[in-house]
This record gives C-alpha cells, sequence and structure tokens, in this order.
C-alpha cells in the first residue's frame, strides 16, 4: 500500500504547524479532487491534514463586500439569498462547475486550488510535465481539443478547469492566505499562474500558505452573466466560458469586466476588451472588433482552432445575454 | 416542465418490473457480489504499449508485498488445453473464441492488454502488487489512427461485395446525391462492470458467477477452453447491470480468473476497472462510410451504392452488417455494397446495440434526407415512394411490417407540419429549430430455446431457462406470457434464469430473447393446460364424464364450458392426482421459413430540436419513438427499450467518442467524466408510441424484437433535425457545438 498518514485540526494554527513539519502534507477539505488523483497515483501526500472542523465556513457580506470563508459549500455560496442577489455572476459561475453531488462536498478554497482535468495529467503511462516535469507534454502534439490557446507554453497547454474562478478574477476577488509568517492577500487574477517553464505549479501559494477566504469587493455591476459552452448539459468541462459584468447606465456601460475560462493555464482577464467597452453605447456595440482584439494573441494546437470562433461567439452571446 | 410526456399515453398500472424491487433495494446479488469462503483478489496487469513485446517482467517486489498469493503472467501459466491448436481450430469452426489467449505468450496487441494477473488477500493488496509490476517491453510503433490508415483495409472473409442490378447506377440518375460518414468508436460502459468469481469446487469441477449475456455460451467456451464437459461447469449470472452487447462473449478476464483460481486452490475474484471496460470487453468499432443515392426527378430511388471500413483488432477479424439497410430498408432496384475491415493496434471491437444498421442508418437515413432536400421532397414523402412492400432483394413477402404506420404515427405526434421545408428559416424564442427523422432496421427472427415449467401445489408456477436478462425486462415478459397463457396472476409465476443447470436458452442480444423463450413459455402453457385438463378428467370427480374439450381453461380453473359450477383450481387439480408437482419441458426450433418470408422489425424516430445561432449549442425538445416490434408483450418493459434506446441514439449522436492519443495508442477518455453519455439534462421528453400489430407468423407471442430498433435511426433523426434548423449537414458525430458554429 501507499500509505499515508491523516490527522484532523480544529484551528488554523494548528493546520499551518502540521504543514511546516511535514513538507510532504497535503490540506484535504471536500476531497473531490484530491482523492482522486490520489486512487489514479497522480499525487502521493505523505499525510492529508483534515482541515474541515476549522472555522472557515462563514458567509458574510458587510458593505465592503463579501467574504466567503475557504471551507463554505460551492452548493452553501450558491444558494445563499444575499450572494444571488448581490453577486449573481458568480452563483451562475458556481453553478455552471461540476454536479450537484460535487458542488455538495466541493468548498470554495478546494474550487480554486483543483487541478487541470487534462487527460495527460492523470494518466500515469504518459508523458506530462506538470505531474512529472521534464517528461514532456502529451498534449502539444496528442489530442488537445480541450487545450489552452492563451497563455501556454511549450512545456504544458492545460486549462485550467474551475468555473468559479473564471467569476472571481472577473469580480477583482482577494485571497486571504495564512502561513506562519502572518497573513497575506493575492489578487485573485495574480493567485493562478500561466506554465512557463514550471508547469507543476498551478498558482503562487507559498509551501506553507493555507487559504482561508476569498474576499468580493462590492461592485454596482447591474449586468452580470456567466456562459459556459460545453459538450454536454451538465458535468461537462468548458469548451470556452465567459464571465461578463457590467455597469450600465441608461444605455452606457459604465465599466465593465471581462474574464474567459477553458481558454489558458488561469481564468483569463480580458483587460483590453473591458476598456474598449468601457463608455459604449449597448446598442452599439462592434463585436467584431472587440472579439478579433481579444482573439489576436491566441495560439492554437490541432484539435482546438474551434475555440476561437467559439470563443468569439461565446463572448458576443454572454454580453448580449447580461444587456438583456 | 414537459418531463412528464415520459410516461404518457397508457400504461398498464399493475404491470410491474418483476425485479425491479430487488434492484433498486440492492437485494438484487451481482456476479462481483457473490461472496465465497476463501476467496481472493485478482488484479490486472496491463501492457502500457499498444505494440511490441515483453522483454522482461520484473515481479521481486510485487510478489513480496503484503498479502500477495501468486503473480500469473506469460512464464508461468498453467497449461490450457483451448490454447493448444488442436482445439483451438475446433473452436474457430465453432464459434468466435477468445481471440487473445490471456497469458499465452508476450505478444502486445494493443494498449491496456492484460499481461499479468496479481492475486492476493485483499482486493486494496491486489491494486498495489500490481502497480509494483515493471514491465520492460520491445516497443514498436502502432498504427492506431483510423482516418490515416484507411488504405490498407482489407475485405473480411465474408460478404465483402454485394450487387443488384447496375453498380453506380446513382452516378447517372437525375438527381444525386454523395457524401461520407464517420462515426467514432464508442464504449458500451454499462454501469456494471464485468465480474467473474471462479470457483473449482473439484479438480474438473467449476461454478463461474460471471457477468455474461449467455451463461450457455460462457459454459461452452469454459468447456472447451478447460477440456472439461460442459455438464462440469456452472456458470451463474442472476442479475446483469446492462450490457448493451458487451457481455455478449467470453472475454479473456473470465479465463484468467478461473486460470488463477485452479492454480492457487482457491476462489478468485475479478472485477475490471472502468478503465479496463475500454480496453477489454470491446466497443462499437470506427467506422468510416460512403454513400451515393440516386433518384428520378418524382423521387423514386434509381440507384444506392453505399461503401463501409471498420476497424478489427491485429488479432482477430470482427466484422458487422454496416451496408445491409441500404440493401432492404427502401425499394431501390440497383444497389451495390463493400464492406471492408482494418486492423489496428487495438483491442478487438464487440457488438453495440442496434450493431451494424445502427452504423450504417446513421449514413443512409442522413443520405436520403440530403436527397429529399435536393428533390425538394418530404422526407417521409421520399420513404413513402420508395416503400418496400417486399423484401427489394429477394422479394419475399415480410412476416409482418407496418413502418407505414411507424411514420404516420410519429409525423403527427412530433408535429412534422410544423417543420420548415427550408432549412433555418424557423425560430422559437431566438432559437433555430429543426426537425428531423430516421428509421431503424433490425433483423428480427426467432432462435431455438428451451425452458422448463413446473406447477406447484402451492399454486406457484415456476419457469426456467438458462438465459440472462441484461436489462431489458426478459424475466417480466415471460411473466407477462405465462400469466395470460395460464389465466394466473403475476404474482403466483417465477421466472428463473442466469445459471447453465437450467434448460439451454440463447444468448441475450439481437432482439431475441422474447421471441424464442417466449415461444418455449407459450409451449409450456399450452402442454400444462393439456395435463390439467386431462389430470382433471382422471382425478377429480365429477369430471370422468367430460371430454377435453367439453372445458375451459382460465382463472387459475379449469372448468365445464356448459356447466361452470363444475370448477376446480390448478392447484387442487394436482392435489387430488396425488402428486407433488406438474413438470413441462418444452423446446422451440429456430425459425424455419427463412426461404418464405423475409423478417425484420422497424422503427421510425422524430426528433425537434434547437439549435443555438450563435454558439452552436443543441438542446433536444422532443422525440417520438415509434416502434413496429409485433405485439407488445410488456409495455412497461418495452417502453423502457424504446427510451434507453433513443437515450444511447442521443449519445451516439451527441456525445460518445472513445479517444485515442496515437502516439501511444493509448485511450485517453477511459474513464466516465471524460467518456461523455447523455446526463438528465440532456435528454427531452420521449414519447413512445407502438404499433403494437402481432406478427403471428415469427412467434406464438406475437413479438418481433425491440432492443435494437430502439436506438437504431435515433442519431440520422438528431443530424437530420440539426440539419434542418440550420443548413449544416453533420456528418462526423458526435454533434458537439464545435461543429455548428
Amino acid at each position: 500500500m501507499i500509505n499515508f498518514e491523516y490527522s484532523r485540526t480544529s484551528s488554523v494554527k494548528a493546520a499551518l504547524d502540521v504543514l511546516a513539519k511535514n513538507p510532504g502534507a497535503s490540506f484535504i477539505a471536500g476531497g473531490t479532487n484530491l482523492v482522486d488523483l490520489m486512487k489514479k497515483g497522480v499525487a502521493t501526500p505523505q499525510r492529508l491534514v483534515d482541515i474541515n472542523n476549522l472555522p472557515l465556513k462563514q458567509i458574510s457580506i458587510d458593505a465592503k463586500g463579501l467574504t466567503i470563508g475557504a471551507l463554505a459549500l460551492n452548493s452553501d455560496v450558491a444558494e445563499n439569498e444575499k450572494v444571488k442577489k448581490n453577486y449573481p455572476l458568480l452563483v451562475q459561475a458556481i453553478n455552471a462547475g461540476a454536479s450537484a453531488q460535487l458542488r455538495n462536498m466541493a468548498t470554495i478554497g478546494g474550487n480554486i486550488m483543483q487541478r487541470t482535468r487534462c487527460t495527460y495529467f492523470y494518466d500515469t503511462t504518459l508523458p506530462c510535465n506538470k505531474r512529472k516535469p521534464g517528461s514532456g507534454c502529451g498534449a502539444l502534439k496528442g489530442y488537445n481539443r480541450m487545450h489552452a490557446i492563451f497563455g501556454a507554453s511549450d512545456k504544458c497547454i492545460a486549462v485550467q478547469p474551475s468555473d468559479m474562478s473564471v467569476a472571481l478574477a472577473a469580480l477583482d476577488a482577494t485571497v486571504m492566505v495564512s502561513s506562519s509568517k502572518g497573513e497575506r492577500k493575492i489578487p485573485f487574477t495574480d493567485f493562478h499562474r500561466l506554465p512557463g517553464d514550471i508547469p507543476e505549479k498551478d498558482n503562487n501559494l507559498q509551501p506553507g500558505e493555507l487559504i482561508t477566504a476569498i474576499h468580493v469587493p462590492v461592485n454596482s455591476f447591474n449586468k452580470n452573466h456567466y456562459l459556459k459552452i460545453r459538450d454536454r448539459a451538465s458535468y461537462a468541462f468548458a469548451l470556452v466560458s465567459v464571465a461578463v459584468a457590467l455597469k450600465v447606465n441608461g444605455n452606457i456601460i459604465q465599466s465593465a469586466r471581462l474574464a474567459m475560462g477553458g481558454v489558458a493555464h488561469k481564468p483569463w482577464r480580458l483587460k483590453q476588451a473591458e476598456e474598449m467597452l468601457t463608455g459604449s453605447a449597448i446598442h452599439d456595440l462592434s463585436f467584431a472588433k472587440l472579439t478579433d482584439n481579444i482573439m489576436q494573441d491566441a495560439k492554437t494546437y490541432e484539435h482546438n482552432a474551434f475555440k476561437i470562433k467559439l470563443g468569439k461567439a461565446a463572448i458576443a452571446e454572454a454580453i448580449n445575454k447580461a444587456l438583456q | 416542465m414537459d418531463k412528464n410526456y415520459f410516461f404518457e399515453d397508457t400504461i398498464t398500472a399493475d404491470e410491474k418490473r418483476v425485479d425491479g424491487v430487488a434492484k433498486v433495494t440492492g437485494a438484487a446479488t451481482f456476479s462481483a457480489e457473490h461472496t465465497i469462503p476463501g476467496l481472493t483478489y485478482a488484479v490486472f496487469v496491463c501492457s502500457t504499449i499498444a505494440r511490441g513485446t515483453i522483454k522482461n517482467m520484473v515481479l521481486a517486489k510485487a510478489k513480496n508485498a503484503p498479502g500477495v498469493i501468486d503473480i500469473i503472467y506469460y512464464l508461468n501459466c498453467p497449461v490450457v488445453p483451448g490454447y493448444t491448436s488442436e482445439i483451438k481450430e475446433k473452436n474457430q469452426r465453432e464459434r468466435v473464441l477468445n481471440g487473445l489467449n490471456v497469458f499465452a505468450d508476450n505478444i502486445v496487441y494493443s494498449n491496456g492488454q492484460p499481461i499479468a494477473l496479481v492475486i492476493a488477500d485483499t482486493w486494496e493488496r491486489a491494486v498495489y502488487a500490481a502497480s509494483l509490476v515493471k514491465v520492460e517491453y520491445i516497443e514498436e510503433k502502432p498504427e492506431t489512427d483510423f482516418d490515416n490508415l484507411m488504405q490498407k483495409a482489407e475485405a473480411p472473409g465474408w460478404g465483402g461485395t454485394y450487387k443488384r442490378g447496375d453498380e453506380d447506377a446513382y452516378k447517372k440518375a437525375e438527381v444525386m446525391i454523395e457524401n461520407e460518414y464517420s462515426i467514432p468508436a464508442e464504449t458500451h460502459n454499462p454501469i456494471e462492470p464485468h465480474a467473474t468469481v471462479a470457483v473449482w469446487e473439484k479438480n474438473d469441477k467449476l461454478v463461474v458467477y460471471d457477468k455474461t449475456q449467455g451463461p450457455k455460451s460462457t459454459q461452452g467456451d469454459l468447456a472447451l477452453l478447460f477440456g472439461l464437459k460442459r455438464e462440469n461447469i456452472q456458470v451463474i449470472t442472476e442479475f446483469v447491470g446492462g450490457a448493451f452487447g458487451c457481455a455478449l462473449r467470453t472475454w479473456p478476464h473470465t479465463p484468467a480468473a478461473c486460470i488463477a483460481a485452479k492454480k492457487i486452490g482457491r476462489p478468485v475474484k475479478l472485477v475490471l476497472t472502468r478503465e479496463q471496460m475500454f480496453t477489454m470487453v470491446g466497443y462499437r468499432p470506427i467506422s468510416w462510410q460512403k454513400i451515393g443515392i440516386g433518384a428520378s426527378r418524382d423521387g423514386k430511388l434509381t440507384g444506392i451504392t453505399h461503401h463501409a471500413i471498420s476497424n478489427t483488432s491485429r488479432y482477430e477479424q470482427f466484422s458487422e452488417s454496416i451496408v445491409d439497410p441500404s440493401q432492404n430498408l427502401h425499394d431501390c432496384p440497383n444497389v451495390n455494397t463493400s464492406y471492408k475491415t482494418l486492423a489496428l493496434d487495438i483491442n478487438t471491437p464487440i457488438w453495440m446495440r442496434g450493431p451494424g444498421p445502427a452504423t450504417g442508418c446513421f449514413a443512409l437515413e442522413s443520405a436520403l434526407d440530403e436527397l429529399a432536400y435536393k428533390l425538394n421532397m418530404d422526407p417521409i414523402e421520399l420513404r413513402l415512394k420508395n416503400y418496400a412492400e417486399v423484401h427489394p432483394q429477394n422479394k419475399l413477402p415480410w412476416t409482418s411490417k407496418h413502418l407505414k404506420e411507424c411514420y404516420e404515427l410519429g409525423r403527427e405526434k412530433i408535429g412534422w407540419h410544423n417543420r420548415p421545408s427550408v432549412p433555418g428559416t424557423l425560430k422559437e424564442n431566438g432559437m433555430l429549430t429543426g426537425y428531423g427523422m430516421g428509421v431503424g432496421v433490425f433483423w428480427a427472427g426467432r432462435s431455438s430455446a428451451t425452458a422448463r415449467g413446473t406447477l406447484y401445489a402451492d399454486g406457484m408456477f415456476v419457469l426456467q431457462s438458462a438465459i440472462s436478462d441484461m436489462g431489458p425486462g426478459t424475466t417480466t415478459a415471460m411473466v407477462s406470457i405465462a400469466a395470460e397463457q395460464m389465466g394466473l396472476p403475476p404474482d403466483k409465476i417465477r421466472f428463473e434464469l442466469g445459471n447453465t443447470d437450467f434448460p439451454t436458452g440463447p444468448t441475450q442480444g439481437g432482439s431475441g430473447s422474447t421471441t424464442a423463450v417466449g415461444t418455449a413459455v407459450t409451449l409450456i402453457c399450452e402442454a400444462m393446460q393439456v395435463s390439467l385438463k386431462e389430470m382433471a378428467i382422471e382425478s377429480v370427480p365429477g369430471f370422468k364424464n367430460y371430454k377435453p374439450e367439453e372445458l375451459d381453461y382460465k382463472n387459475g380453473k379449469v372448468s365445464a364450458k356448459t356447466n361452470s359450477s363444475t370448477s376446480i383450481s390448478y392447484t387442487d387439480i394436482i392435489k387430488q392426482s396425488g402428486k407433488p408437482e406438474l413438470q413441462v419441458s418444452k423446446s422451440t426450433e429456430s425459425f424455419a421459413q427463412r426461404d418464405k418470408y423475409a423478417m425484420n422489425s422497424f422503427s421510425a424516430h422524430f426528433v425537434k430540436l434547437h439549435v443555438h445561432p450563435v454558439t452552436g449549442v443543441i438542446t433536444l425538445k422532443k422525440i417520438v419513438a415509434v416502434a413496429d416490434c409485433g405485439r407488445v408483450i410488456s409495455e412497461t418493459t418495452a417502453r423502457s427499450q424504446m427510451v434507453g434506446g433513443a437515450v444511447g441514439g442521443i449519445g451516439m449522436a451527441m456525445h460518445e467518442e472513445t479517444l485515442m492519443d496515437h502516439h501511444s495508442g493509448r485511450y485517453i477518455n477511459a474513464n466516465l467524466a471524460d467518456y461523455h453519455v447523455p446526463v438528465n439534462a440532456d435528454i427531452p421528453a420521449i414519447d413512445v408510441l407502438f404499433v403494437n400489430k402481432p406478427d403471428n407468423i415469427i412467434s406464438p407471442t406475437g413479438a418481433k424484437g425491440i432492443g435494437e430498433i430502439a436506438l437504431v435511426g435515433v442519431a440520422p433523426a438528431v443530424a437530420n433535425a440539426v440539419y434542418n434548423a440550420t443548413g449544416k449537414r453533420i456528418t462526423r458525430l458526435p454533434i458537439t457545438p464545435d461543429k455548428l458554429i
């Protein structure tokens, strides 16, 4: 057997202490991804530190915004009346992910930590630089229909799979992190990273750090939509997805947030497009110009060239849907 | 919600699936669930290359792992008598037997091939030890890319080409179309994985709990493999959790478990993982087809040319009847077809629901739809214009054919009059809206079967036959037939199956169980009637002076026709006869009048769907499935078959695709997250309609068969509706959003 130790902790400090003493340890919360990875032999932590008893389940809203404890369940956030009312984009994105059963188990912190769904990453007999650095990227010249069109490297073309993360990137969220050195805040758009030469690193979390909460600032976006295009109606990862949040006053877009999923190793925030949208009249939007601009940096592979056209269509549709 | 259409129309309120409660409460025992004292657990080590030879296996670490009892591989595998050439030769004449002789040599034919078996005292320990086996290969470059290797396809041993009338007549037609179609490999993925529990009760007595669609067939295979008499092998398959064809033959894991149990002298359980369900138990083969159809301007077909290629493995020939529907589904004087197979370094395919016609009808029914637009003709009118009143090839009359009624019922129910004649012109709520239809066909007939019926003095009537019920509800249908024939309530009847000690029944496949076993059951019930009347006359006072024809037989009683007060229950007859029970066995031969009749079941499927004009996302709105399956024996289970087939057809049309990495020859979506089958949210309201007219020629049950026609024709109906909505003709399945933008 590949044995591992298991322990439970009930305070953040105790959890951090265990991690400090056991560099090969992993935190486990909902386990909806980690347990699969362990079964497949992709992850082999020496110790699991169960953090489900930590007091990090709160969902609170104040004048500054929404604070979600790292251990709040995806379904609890999506069903919270205040969140539904004030952060509809976030709710739509959470509900677009996985299945009801998984959302009932998965936590918010775990959601943003989930590993890529690249099939080469999951099959330990195939090459994958993310799983086994230096072994090569099987997807690069293999089957890559689901893979990245932005920000990939020749080491890795995997995509970040979380829908919720796309909405959080659009909504300028912040990840609150604790370690023995204290607390720090990571802007959500800096949380995940591009693969570059170290694709084994999904994000900028440092060793010994624990996500404690995610903060979403208060906003005045009155037009929101999360559009996910997938191969079946539920329980499928995005071919492409688009998060749109707009503040529309009269006919004018006063501010805009736009991010894409299923296209990069991180949620793909489209700041230049946001600037193009800002100040535009809603009846006078030039989607062709906007989406051409977005896609000019795209690089496709053998099986995913469709993502350019589908991505353009999805952006236009998401904005239209938000404006309805 | 319009989901309540699901069970619209009549449904017999008191008709229940007889095994329903056992299945939903967990009381049903599936093959892997049999616990035997001293049971051990076996786990396969599988190849990680697709082509080559095994140079060396390093077993030391695995052998020393806790709980490991033995590891079997090609160098230490005991002699399997059936692997020798003499018996192998004999086998091939009788049936297709284990194409892969597991552990016989060091050749690797496909990725995921079983190459060693680790047996341990627990499953977990076996899994771990299997992970410690290191294999060194001499690797060769695999050939797995069907699209790029098609030119290497060869005609199979039989049925390569067919011609009637002129060759390629379509090319000279007034109106003609030509197109190519591709369908990827589809993996059956029943919910229950294959499992074998092997127990050697004596050196020459084997009991096997095995997931199989044919217990007798598995028994025969094992008898040949292990050089035993059939009667020394008992195969038990009480329940099967779906199969769709992947349990139609004995795959290598079954002999592997038997080999292991014999070698270690203890019972062995071997359950395949979901990943191994992709690499060891077949799939619908990858296929390419090209069809050309020609017609006169008024829509009379003048020529059909249909070429097809599907893949097989490097180690055995697998073929199926893909082009047959083009030969005989619609009337056409000039037809030529060809069929070839392409050997790849992949495991062997196997029949999957609607095998052959499901593939062929996707091409044929799509092509007819394309032709209808070119003729500016309604697709149903085109089919009616070319309706085959007799079999187009041999001109024989059909045993029964009610396809016209299927068209009429379906046309009405789907609202065909709303279908736009110009594609892409109908919108509902901003969504492109389309209607499409496709025809399904499958061989109907009757194989041989034997059953035994025993009427006990306590009133229970027990029927037995060594068949299995993979899910269609054979048990329920047999109880339904017997209840009607005997005039007994269903709860007084039990149908027992899944045990080779019972009388021989057919393998469940090709929609043939109800006609074959149902006929045997009918004969038993008729014989029971004769015997009970005779017994009443012989043993019951008051009946002595009656002749059998003066007696009535209903509601569990024998009564005098002229005097209803002279009446006695079956059970009292048996009691008064002094016998403990009345037992009758009956056999039915396979249907013999093939020179007099043509036999098919038919279906017509109708689809209404929406396509998002910008993103290409398809939303199915409604499916109407109409069956000409002869008389409906059990409405509950027949309806379930049609609904299940429609869902399988949705999967074929829109979701299913077994993907391969051609560098490694390895499946890369061998799990149920990445291999998509429809989820509830994909499935619309499904209306099921039956013509329900008996076919009294094929069998006295009046039934023809339904399981295959439930799926055949669904995929082209979806593709045709997509064309009607968008003007885009998708010929490469599955139809995913990226193909519609």
